[in-house]
């Protein structure tokens, strides 16, 4: 088999996934992660907590949500089904990390836990702290300097 | 209302990002890496806030509102400390979210077992 057959042996054998059909499961899946966010920020913000609090507290309680979600293995079994739906989100973050340290607990807890909460964790810290270095030292220079 | 902003504000940006993963078969975790750092450059130019004031939670639930809350968080502490804020706007603005995800993740490991792939 020569790499022209085998490339179309390849095609005919990966499923025709339809893009608009997953882009509506991302689209519904996401959207209902949203809003189920908005209500909880709606119900925080009602309690009288400030605009930054209720942020954060949400934040903390999607995080939980998915952390559970994710051990009792809910949370994978939906983002097969709705794709960016449930990656985009925070709560995919944490998904991330939580099923890391769930999956290689038995490699200890020093080494193995330790390591791999910053597999997804790690790259997206890292990257984030370091564009938002350069981007503020570019809002110092450009507010300060000139 | 805000329900139904949140809904498709939301919904629209993990449907865009759909589009990027049947199209370029990008992993999850550099979806991610890229969503935050859109968000950095998105609230540098201060265009995401707008979007946040908007949608609510249909736009800083989303990765973006991540990076755009770094952004935000580093511009806050050089106003007030000058060029020490570089250094520590990002993680304080951040401090939450990655806590949360950190600590809450390693109790997970106690009480959760692996799942078995099927």
């Amino acid at each position: 088999m020569n790499n022209q057959e085998y490339a179309k042996y390849v095609k005919e054998v990966t499923p025709a996934k339809s893009l608009w059909l997953n882009m509506l499961k991302a689209f519904v899946i996401g959207g209902i992660i949203c809003t189920i966010a908005q209500f909880i920020l709606n119900y925080l913000i009602s309690m009288d907590f400030s605009k930054e609090d209720a942020a954060g507290i949400l934040n903390i309680i999607l995080i939980g949500f998915a952390v559970i979600f994710t051990g009792l293995g809910y949370y994978s079994k939906l983002g097969n089904f709705a794709g960016a739906g449930t990656l985009v989100p925070i709560t995919g973050f944490a998904n991330s990390i939580a099923s890391a340290t769930i999956e290689y607990k038995k490699e200890g807890y020093v080494f193995g836990v330790g390591c791999k909460i910053f597999t997804i964790a790690g790259p997206v810290i890292l990257y984030g702290i370091v564009s938002s270095w350069f981007a503020g030292l570019i809002y110092y220079i450009v507010n300060y300097v000139i | 209302m805000d329900y139904l902003k949140a809904f498709i504000v939301g919904g629209l940006i993990c449907a865009i990002v759909q589009i990027f993963i049947d199209k370029t078969k990008l992993l999850p975790g550099r979806i991610m890496v890229g969503l935050v750092v859109l968000g950095v450059i998105l609230g540098s130019f201060n265009l995401y806030e707008p979007v946040i004031d908007f949608a609510g939670a249909g736009a800083s639930v989303p990765l973006i509102g991540f990076g755009n809350t770094l952004i935000k968080g580093v511009k806050e502490a050089v106003d007030e400390e000058g060029l020490l804020g570089l250094f520590t706007g990002g993680f304080k603005a951040s401090a939450i979210g990655i806590s949360a995800a950190l600590i809450l993740s390693y109790i997970g490991s106690f009480i959760f077992k692996p799942k078995m792939k099927k």
